[in-house]
């Protein structure tokens, strides 16, 4: 399979994707710049981590009108898999990609540290080599990740197991302390209604070599390539 | 054949929505009432925009305004925006800006587009 990293002007997360796929999963991988029009012949896009455009306006609020937006959103809606790490995910949000948005942390401060996440539905595109309640460690780095939607969306994606990944303890047990953002029920990361597209705030590709201290994050990746290679069935 | 085109200065303000929670007025709030403000409560940080536009007149000005509003300026999940349309220029727009620029009196002249 074929991996596309997109790339916006203030991107900075672009190289460690493009090192996990290429270097650790040993797959075929490619930069896309914003500019670019077309998806075709990739299996799976990847939007990475930064601050593009200088997080002017909002985060991910320019980003999501660059040209390529146009074939992000088309590679979604033939169910294809997209995930969006960190801007990338607040990129998905504003695009409407995926619902709610991310505020400024709680408390104001650029979180930057590990985080224990409880894997909430191992049966996603994203998590399918997870077992369910398995705790991942993780790091996180991003000043605005406070999960937000309107009740009636919280209570949809909590009935339909779209919340994926929820900020917890070591143990797994989803509390207040364990939240760094704010984010409501402690969502860290969410899949749209299809199961293929896919945001998280914490950042698997830098957690995806054991060299690097922690290794939890490739799972993600490997969960992608086994389902676009067919292994597992999960996209509705 | 063209349309006269008046130039038009629009200001936008974008603050989230009431019930979401502004974690940046809180920290303000707090601020403020350790410098002795007690009386203080619900302060909430916004952004505010300017913007000239070319338009036929007033209504289409803030039609293209409340447009650019709805696609860009606000996420409509957590905030909302209001804005007003003065005529730039003719010192219409200075006298649309002087109540709200008043009270600093010795920045106006910086925040002014005279």
């Amino acid at each position: 399979m074929r991996w596309a990293v997109v790339v916006f002007p203030g991107t900075n997360c672009e190289l460690d994707c493009h090192h996990v796929v290429a270097d650790v999963l040993g797959q075929p991988v490619e930069y896309v710049w914003h500019k670019d029009t077309r998806l075709e012949g990739f299996d799976a896009v990847i939007l990475p981590g930064g601050f593009s455009y200088g997080d002017y306006l909002r985060t991910g609020a320019i980003a999501r009108f660059s040209p390529i937006m146009g074939a992000v959103a088309d590679f979604a809606a033939a169910g294809r898999p997209v995930i969006g790490i960190c801007n990338g995910f607040q990129i998905l949000l504003e695009a409407g990609l995926l619902p709610g948005a991310l505020r400024r942390n709680e408390g104001l401060k650029f979180r930057c540290h590990d985080v224990h996440l409880r894997v909430e539905n191992g049966a996603t595109a994203f998590t399918n080599r997870c077992r369910p309640g398995q705790v991942l460690r993780v790091p996180i780095k991003h000043g605005e990740g406070n999960y937000y939607a309107d009740p009636a969306t919280i209570d949809e994606l909590e009935r339909t197991g779209r919340v994926v990944l929820r900020y917890a303890t070591p143990e797994g047990a989803v509390t207040a302390e364990a939240n760094p953002n704010g984010s409501l029920n402690n969502i860290a990361g969410i899949v749209n209604e299809r199961g293929n597209v896919f945001g998280m705030m914490p950042h698997p590709e830098i957690a995806a070599e054991a060299i690097l201290g922690m290794e939890d994050g490739r799972l993600i990746f490997e969960s992608i390539v086994a389902s676009v290679e067919g292994r597992v069935a999960h996209v509705r | 054949m063209a349309t006269m085109m008046t130039t038009w200065k629009a200001r936008v303000y974008v603050t989230l929505k009431p019930g979401v929670l502004d974690p940046q007025g809180r920290a303000v709030e707090n601020a403020l009432k350790v410098l002795g403000f007690a009386e203080v409560g619900d302060v909430r940080v916004g952004k505010y925009i300017e913007v000239g536009l070319e338009a036929p007149d007033r209504e289409a000005a803030l039609a293209r305004v409340a447009e650019m509003g709805r696609r860009l300026f606000a996420n409509p999940v957590i905030e909302q925006f209001r804005y007003d349309v003065t005529e730039a220029g003719a010192g219409a727009a200075g006298a649309g800006v002087a109540g709200a620029t008043g009270a600093t009196g010795a920045t106006g002249g910086a925040t002014g587009d005279s």
